[in-house]
């Protein structure tokens, strides 16, 4: 069970500013059905150019609902560039924390309020969310610009951090990689220590030649088997490492697929990153 | 606490008077070990002996075929993993997508290790194709794990016809029965069935027991060795007033299981009926035939499950739910998506699970509350217009 504050609990069960405001000035939404959580929200300014009024609607969970309902407070009477300044961590304060889980809640509420935000300035009819850089994880549709936008604004320093605060990389995890890439660029490559320290240093002939063994026979041969062929190692050089395919794998025509997607796949993983591997020739 | 009502016993369920008292001198005077010499000691074995044979009698099967573990995962661990061992030569397991993690998890790490492994899907009511089962059993297959009942939705499997399919064609079947042992009658001498697991915690005896059915003449590897207690398949001191209370429970059971397909299932229909109802744009999910007679599955739409299964907790009401958001996941629950319910739904999913223990007006207060809940997320939602 979640473990929830006296605070988050209060806006759920009694949420303020819930509900839509007709002929608003700005429209914010963010998230969808398939996510799991979506937030409308609407804010109309004053004659001070303040923000008057702001409602929200939200389809999620209570955290979801305690962050855009205390956001909503959180805005009354700033102006547009105050308003703007407002990210997910000052969201999270002001509920006195959230769930490390539970952070893409607060997430989704600013890029609401910013999507609002940019609706009023463009004076679209309406604002979708933001469709600038590319896009990363494709299972949840966030681009390598939120991802890198979460990572600064809450200095995280690790995958399954950023799958926290935004979703990415939460789905099939094929975007894990990328998400890492994006963590050591925006860190200067001072990315997780674990991560570093889970790379072996520089290797022996010897040593390197031991681990593509263990690799081969650990990792590759089971694989193989399963399908009644099998493999050998017959010589290493420099980066390049040469092995024989045996059984049903040596007449296999996909075979040339294993060597690139199996057994590279795997060397480059367990030994070293720009490990080549070639057959055998006759 | 306040007063409880508790609509969760898929999850876990309560301890019977009856099985606490009947563990209780287990814990305190007669805490001698089975395997000993003295007289103080070998008295206790006669007590498992005792135990052996009341679950037996539940499942309909030789107490010789009875081994206790620790839990319904541990079974089904040891039951995969034994069997692959016990049969080298074979490499194919073949299983269903909406399978409890204990199987699944277990099946694709020995996918990783180089097995073959065939999910099977499912159908809108949850139920899978026989003739795809049938077609994809072999000759290099060790083990087919199905479900007899399904924990999520309560679907039942024709777990007798897919046993005999599997038996058919010499593969071994096993079967997580976790969901089913004491809600519907078993017969296990009239089946086809090699392996069966059940969990003492959901049927009123406490966590921390568990059975693995082993019927003679399965081949499989002992699973935790260094010990000859469980014919050496199972090696460890026996968990003894686990052990008796797991007995006690299962007489219980075999007493009581009328009532479950009586008044539990009037008790489970009653509520699911107003509910569907009372709360507009709400659905059932799952074969409304055949189903577990506790278990109920509903969806709904335009809500997410966490903020549904948080205000019934502020009545004290328990039930769980296959949103995304209550697993920490952020993917609904698997068995939603392999039977292709829609994520507007998926999300918004609460399972109401009940025992021989709840009462009518604890079904009444949950008809009575469940409409303002719904009302009040719906109010809020963005996608109602």
């Amino acid at each position: 069970m979640w473990d929830y504050n006296k605070k988050v609990m209060e806006y759920f069960l009694h949420p303020v500013n819930a509900g839509e405001i007709e002929n608003p000035d700005g429209v914010g939404e963010e998230g969808s059905l398939a996510c799991g959580d979506m937030l409308k929200l609407t804010f109309k300014l004053g004659k001070d150019g303040r923000i008057a009024d702001v409602k929200f609607k939200t389809f999620g969970c209570a955290s979801a609902i305690a962050s855009a309902s205390i956001m909503t407070e959180m805005v009354k009477g700033l102006t547009i560039e105050e308003a703007e300044k407002i990210t997910n961590k000052d969201i999270v304060d002001k509920l006195g924390g959230l769930p490390e889980q539970k952070m893409h809640c607060s997430v989704m509420g600013m890029e609401a309020l910013q999507a609002a935000i940019a609706n009023y300035r463009g004076g679209k009819a309406r604002a979708g969310k933001i469709t600038e850089g590319k896009i990363v994880c494709t299972c949840f549709g966030i681009t390598d610009k939120e991802i890198e936008k979460v990572i600064i604004e809450n200095d995280l320093d690790s995958v399954e951090q950023a799958t926290n605060y935004c979703k990415a990389g939460g789905g099939c995890g094929s975007c894990r990689g990328e998400i890492q890439q994006i963590i050591e660029k925006v860190r200067g490559k001072k990315a997780s220590k674990e991560e570093i320290a889970a790379k072996p240093k520089k290797l022996t002939n010897l040593q390197k030649i031991q681990l593509i063994q263990r690799t081969i026979s650990e990792q590759i041969r089971p694989l193989l088997k399963a399908d009644g062929g099998d493999i050998d190692l017959i010589d290493v050089d420099g980066s390049k490492v040469i092995v024989a395919f045996r059984g049903m794998c040596s007449q296999c025509p996909t075979a040339e697929f294993t060597l690139k997607d199996v057994v590279e796949a795997r060397l480059r993983e367990f030994v070293s990153s720009d490990i080549i591997v070639e057959e055998q020739s006759e | 606490m306040a007063k409880v009502i508790y609509f969760d016993n898929n999850a876990t369920t309560k301890v019977a008077p009856e099985v606490f008292e009947a563990m209780k001198p287990f814990l305190t005077d007669l805490y001698g070990n089975p395997s000993s010499m003295h007289t103080f000691g070998g008295q206790v074995e006669k007590y498992i002996r005792h135990s052996r044979e009341s679950i037996a009698g539940l499942l309909g099967c030789d107490s010789s075929e009875i081994i206790f573990t620790s839990c319904g995962t541990e079974s089904d661990n040891a039951a995969i993993k034994g069997v692959l061992e016990a049969l080298p030569e074979k490499r194919k397991i073949i299983t269903t997508r909406v399978e409890h993690p204990a199987v699944l998890a277990t099946c694709r790490q020995m996918q990783t290790l180089g097995y073959k492994l065939v999910e099977l899907g499912v159908n809108g009511e949850g139920q899978i194709d026989l003739n795809e089962l049938e077609s994809q059993v072999d000759d290099d297959t060790a083990i087919v794990t199905i479900m007899y009942a399904n924990n999520e939705t309560g679907v039942i499997f024709p777990i007798d016809k897919i046993a005999a399919i599997v038996k058919a064609k010499g593969a071994v079947f096993h079967t997580d029965a976790v969901q089913a042992v004491g809600k519907i009658p078993l017969n296990l001498d009239k089946s086809n069935i090699d392996l069966l697991s059940l969990s003492g915690h959901k049927l009123h005896a406490p966590k921390g027991v568990g059975v693995l059915y082993i019927r003679k003449g399965t081949r499989i590897s002992p699973f935790i060795i260094g010990g000859h207690q469980e014919k050496s398949r199972r090696a460890g001191t026996e968990n003894v007033a686990g052990i008796v209370a797991l007995g006690r429970a299962a007489e219980l059971a075999a007493k009581e299981i009328k009532q479950e397909n009586t008044k539990v299932k009037k008790l489970r229909d009653r509520l699911e009926n107003a509910l569907l109802i009372n709360c507009p744009d709400a659905m059932l999910n799952g074969d409304k035939v055949n189903r577990l007679p506790n278990t109920t599955n509903i969806s709904f739409e335009f809500i997410e499950g966490e903020a549904i299964l948080l205000s019934l907790d502020q009545f004290g009401i328990c039930a769980s739910s296959g949103s995304a958001c209550t697993s920490g996941s952020l993917e609904p629950s698997h068995v939603m998506r392999a039977m292709g319910v829609p994520f507007t739904a998926a999300h918004g999913s609460i399972r109401f699970s009940l025992s021989r223990y709840n009462t009518e007006e604890e079904v009444d207060f949950v008809i009575e509350k469940m409409p303002g809940i719904i009302n009040r997320l719906r109010d809020i939602s963005p996608f109602v217009k």
